[in-house]
Order: structure tokens, then sequence, then C-alpha cells
């Protein structure tokens, strides 16, 4: 495992020295071009000086910026019990020193990912989509894959590189623009400015802008090439944490074929997820740009795994689906891997849409309540939950249509507040009516139910309907139930 | 004169070096034998949990299964065993957790039966914990038995055995619970 890291920690180190030349070339080649003389030193000093800025905040605030620009939200135990075991056993699998942060991104677009700067200080994610849809062995696939990331300390070096690549994009596009603005002045306005023979100085104006137009694509070619290894890596950690590969190669199915987009995601952030979530919809054509190797690949190789979960049987699996006689691991990954015997299945079968639907809702209830959303238990079964926010002191159920009294000064103190106070003591809801005789019926059975009211309305039950008495939505007769 | 001297430099250069050589053979044995030690410690953590759990497990269940007082006994029976075997070694400690998970995995084929209890919130929040606690116990396991084995290699292999057998160091157990009925977690059906 260590050597294994150190293999690429080696490889990094070069990958970045790669990268820093072609910074500090491109510095360099601009610099030359604008100011002739002696702008070499000051192009490259400006290259690098911008380059350790943005490093340093990357590397400092880059897994809080993520997270939040994917609106993410941290949980803890009693949120999620399920994901948050899940992680514990996939720390203790992994051998990492400090259990990551857990956190879900409200979004039914299934998709994950790791961040964090060091082992010691590191975060998963995971959208409450993946949460609805997945099983137990399947979500410990996935995050098994994730804690991979960070056991392999892929996310500092993908940051770091990631950075190195926007700088020379920057810089590239500045000095585009640049040049096509003051070719515009200088035709209209005319007058050159001295210095060096034009000769040479249009030679080097021309050096630079090509190098500043191939630049950000050799910088993205490096960087999707090591960014597809490490999905390989990542991958067979996963198989060899779970010790149970068809957990994340059916998770990874399932990804697949999934149609939902993410709504937060930028190029910037997509080779973070498990799956390239800018990807989804269109057949990934795979080719030097892509970010991950193709999900079908993926599965087959996890698939194809024989006689155990060890690196070395995905290095074999690797090699007869990708049909080529060297591996993806680096070798050594395989020289110390111990063999890994594949475990049974654990029983709980794949959710059924309904299930997925009512986890979802969920989910999405953990992170309302973490929001200090209040919840009102409506008396024909429906709960509706008010942001924070909400002003007026009245809302219309959205089943039933009863007019609900929201409690604006419980409301109010939770925001002042603002802890875990709101959680409990959720009123019930008070619906406005006038006192009438009251009706009763008799009801058979859990399913949905139908009847009129003596007013002449028609009411519904709901199944989960609970309690002993309603309200007519149209005359606010009470309404007894019985049975 | 001179080459008594030199063969005296010699020697004592030569006692420096074997010195030398063994306080770091023996601090690697020292590394080694906290680091299985720590390891284990991971695994009684799991245990301990596990067996916190069981008496709440066998609470929840004692309602729905007025007929099944034989199996609730007989886990609440195999951990007591299993709590009364922590701290008195590796591979006893591990007999009686591999009985305590033979009890389980009988009181969970007996739960299929039992679809109320199955869908009692308490159950599914225990069952998912004790779930989890099997996991862990695994995992922790593969790690502490990996140490095991880097220490007991130290111990036996040639030179360092010297070093090990001077300070009496002791092979470190390997802590099986696997009798090939329950290499599985509980097995339990959601659906």
């Amino acid at each position: 495992m260590w050597e294994q890291i150190r293999s690429n920690q080696r490889r990094s180190v070069l990958l970045v020295g790669v990268m820093l030349l072609l910074l500090a070339a491109l510095g360099a080649a601009i610099g030359g071009a604008v100011l002739p003389p002696d702008g070499v030193f000051l192009g490259v000093a400006v290259a690098a000086g911008l380059w350790i800025i943005m490093t340093l905040v990357a590397y400092f605030q880059g897994d809080n910026i993520l997270l939040a620009a994917s609106g993410a939200r941290e949980i803890k135990k009693e949120d999620h019990p399920q994901l948050f075991n899940v992680v514990e056993e996939m720390t203790i699998a992994s051998r990492l020193p400090k259990m990551p942060r857990v956190f879900i991104i409200n979004d039914q677009a299934m998709n994950a990912f790791a961040t964090g700067r060091k082992p010691e200080n590191s975060a998963v994610a995971i959208t409450s989509g993946l949460l609805a849809r997945l099983n137990r062995d399947q979500l410990q696939g996935v995050i098994a894959h994730e804690i991979g990331h960070i056991k392999n300390q892929d996310i500092r070096y993908m940051t770091i590189v990631g950075v190195m690549l926007g700088t020379i994009v920057i810089l590239s596009e500045f000095f585009l623009r640049g040049m096509f603005r003051a070719s515009m002045t200088r035709r209209y306005g005319g007058g050159r400015r001295g210095g060096g023979g034009p000769q040479a100085q249009a030679v080097l104006l021309v050096l630079a802008i090509v190098f500043a137009i191939l630049a950000p694509i050799l910088g993205q070619l490096i960087y999707f090439a090591c960014s597809r290894r490490r999905e390989y890596l990542a991958d067979a950690s996963g198989a060899v944490f779970t010790r149970y590969p068809e957990g994340l190669a059916s998770a990874l199915e399932l990804l697949a074929n999934d149609t939902h987009k993410m709504t937060q995601v930028s190029r910037a952030t997509a080779p973070m997820f498990i799956v390239n979530p800018l990807d989804k919809g269109r057949r990934a054509a795979v080719g030097l740009m892509s970010t991950h190797p193709p999900i079908e690949e993926r599965v087959r190789i996890l698939r194809s795994m024989a006689g155990g979960a060890a690196f070395t049987n995905y290095q074999e699996a690797w090699k007869k689906v990708a049909g080529s006689r060297a591996g993806s691991l680096p070798p050594s990954a395989l020289s110390e891997a111990a063999p890994v015997a594949v475990r049974a299945p654990g029983a709980e079968a794949a959710p059924t849409p309904q299930d997925a639907r009512r986890r979802l809702r969920e989910t999405g209830d953990i992170l309302r309540k973490a929001s200090q959303f209040l919840f009102l238990a409506c008396a024909c079964g429906m709960r509706v939950k008010i942001p924070p926010e909400f002003k007026r002191d009245h809302i219309g159920c959205p089943r039933c249509g009863r007019n609900l009294q929201v409690p604006v000064a419980h409301l109010a103190a939770i925001a002042a507040v603002s802890g875990a106070a709101g959680r409990e003591n959720v009123p019930v809801a008070q619906a406005k009516t006038t006192p009438q005789a009251p009706l009763e019926i008799v009801r058979k059975d859990r399913q949905w139910m139908s009847f009129k009211c003596a007013c002449g309305a028609v009411q519904q039950l709901a199944p989960s309907f609970e309690g002993d008495a309603t309200r007519c939505t149209a005359c606010g007769r009470t309404i007894r139930v019985r049975g | 004169m001179s080459a008594l001297i030199i063969v005296l430099l010699v020697l004592v250069g030569l006692a420096v070096l074997l010195v030398l050589w063994l306080i770091g053979v023996y601090n690697v044995l020292i590394r080694l034998r906290n680091e299985v030690r720590n390891a284990w410690s991971q695994i009684d953590v799991q245990l301990k949990r596990r067996h916190d759990l069981i008496p709440n497990l066998v609470e929840t269940a004692k309602g729905y299964m007025q007929h099944e007082r034989e199996t609730l006994e007989s886990v609440t029976r195999a951990r007591n065993l299993a709590a009364g075997a922590s701290g008195r070694g590796v591979g006893e400690q591990g007999k009686a957790e591999a009985g305590l998970s033979q009890a389980l995995s009988s009181f969970f084929v007996v739960v299929e039966q039992y679809p109320d209890l199955k869908a009692n919130q308490n159950f599914l929040a225990l069952q998912e914990e004790l779930t989890s606690t099997e996991n862990k116990i695994s995992f922790a396991r593969q790690a502490y038995n990996d140490q095991a084995m880097h220490l007991n290699n130290k111990i036996e292999m040639f030179p360092s055995n010297i070093v090990a057998g001077m300070f009496r160091f002791e092979r470190a157990e390997f802590f099986e619970i696997e009798a090939p009925a329950e290499r599985e977690v509980p097995k339990v059906s959601f659906s």
C-alpha cells in the first residue's frame, strides 16, 4: 500500500514538474513577446506568482470551496446512521488515520466525491439521489472508491495539478485577448512601440501566440491522463477495501444509467466525482480528453476479477478487458499485495423505485431539518415543510387544501436560536374551522378511501392516516374515523 | 604493539556495531508489538460495542417473539460468555465471539418469520448497528492479523529471532472468528 502511494507520488512529482515547465515556458513566451528585451524573467515571475497564490488558496481552502460550490451539507451520525456507519467501516478497512467528514448533496443525480488536502483532514460527499437508490453493498463500494482516492492522496494532487492547469488557462486567455485587443488598436491607432528589431519581435509574437493556444491543451492532456489512471486505482482500492467488487460494479452500473443531471457542477470540479457529472446523458466518447475511463469498462473489469479482490486480481482483469500487456496499476501496488478473499454479499436487496422515492424524501428531510425547516403535520397525513424564512401565518395544505396555521413565533424563535432546538416539539397544525355537527365514518382497510361529507364534498383518507378524527376540507366539520 | 591496538580497535568497533544492531532490532520489535496492541484495541472497541447492543436487541425482540424463548436465551447466553471472555487472550476471545456470531445468525434467521418485528424502527436501527459492527470487526480483524503476522515474522526469522529470544518477545495470536457458517454477516432481507 505504502509502496504504491510512493510510486504514485514519484510519478506525480514528475507530472507536476512537466506542468510547471509548461507554465514557466508560457510565462517566458508571453513576457518575451510583450516586453522584448527582458520580459522573459518578468513573465516567468508573474506566472509563478499567480500560480503560488492560487495554489495556496486551493491548498488551504480548496475543500471548503468545493463543498460549498456543490451545495454539500455536513451530517452527523443521527442524521443518517447507515451512511455514517459505512464510512466508518471503510475508514477501518482502509486504515485511514481519521474518519473523513460526511456530507450530503441534495441532488437527484447520482454522484459522489472526496476532498481534503491530506488523509487526516478529508471529506466525502454523496448526493441524496445516490443514497436513495443504492443498497448497502453498493453504497459501501462507492464510499470505498472515494476513500481510495483519499488513501492514495489523489485529491491533493488533483487539486495542485488542477490549479496549475487553471493558471495556464488564465495566462493564455489573458494574453490572447490582450493580443487581440492590441492588434485592433494598433490597426486603427497606428504607432508601434520601439525596442528590438521589429522582425524578431514579430516572430516571437507568433511563437508566443501559438504556444499560448497549445499550452492549455497540453496541460489538459497531462491532467486527464493521470486523472483516468487514478480512477482505475481507486476502483481497485474499492474492491480491496470492501472485499466485494460486485458492490462497486453494480453501483457504477446504476450510475451509468442515471439520467439526472447535477445542478451545481462545473468543469473545474468534474474530475473530483466518481463519474463525470458533465458526461451524463450522452455516450461518453473515450478520448484523450475524458477525465474518467468509460463506466462500462470499469464495470467489466470489476466483474471479471476472478479468484479474489486483491490488487493483483484487478490487474489481471484489467489486462483481460483492455487487451493490453501492460497493467493500469503501478507495479509497486502489486508487489506487496496480499491475497484478498471475496466476501459474501449482504442480504439487503436493491431498493425498489418506491423505496428509492421514500428514501429520497427522507434524505431531503434530513437536510431540511438541518436547515431549520419546520414540519407541520396536516390531519390528512401530509407533512408540510416550512422554511425558516416563511413569514405568513397560514398555508394551504398542498394535498387536501386545509388551511394550516403556521406558528410564526415558534418559527422565528427557531431561526433566532438556530440550533437543534427546533428539531423536537413539532406542533400539529390547527385547521381554521367553524363548528358543525360531527360525522362518523367506518374505515375498512388501510388503503386510500373516498367518502362524501354531509355537506356533499368528496373527502379522502390517506393510507398513512393514523388519527381517529379529521375535518372536512369544505365545511370544516369534524369527521370521526372508526376501524 | 600497534597490531594489538588495531585488533582491539576492530573488536571494540565490532562490539559497538553489535550493540547498535541490537538496539535497532529491539526497537523494531517494540514498535511492531505496539502496533499489534493498537490493532487489537480497535477490534476490542467493536466487540464491546456488540456486547452492548445485544441486550437492547433482545429486549426489542422479546415483545414480538414470545415463542422463541430458546433462541433469545441462547443469544443472551452467548453474549454473556463472550463478554466474560474479554481480556482472556485473543484465542479464547475469538472462540467465544464465534459462538456469539453463530447465535446471532440463527437469531436473524428466525426473525424472518416475524414481519412485525422487521418493520419495527427500533429493531431496524439496531440491526443496522449490528451489521455495521460485524463489518467493522471483520475489517479490523484483517488489520490486526496483518500486524500480528509482521510481528511473528520478525520474532521467528533469523537473525532477529535471537534478539526476540533474549527479551522474551511472544508471538501474537491470530484472531479468528470464522467457523465456516459465519463467514458472512447475518442475513436479513429488507423486502
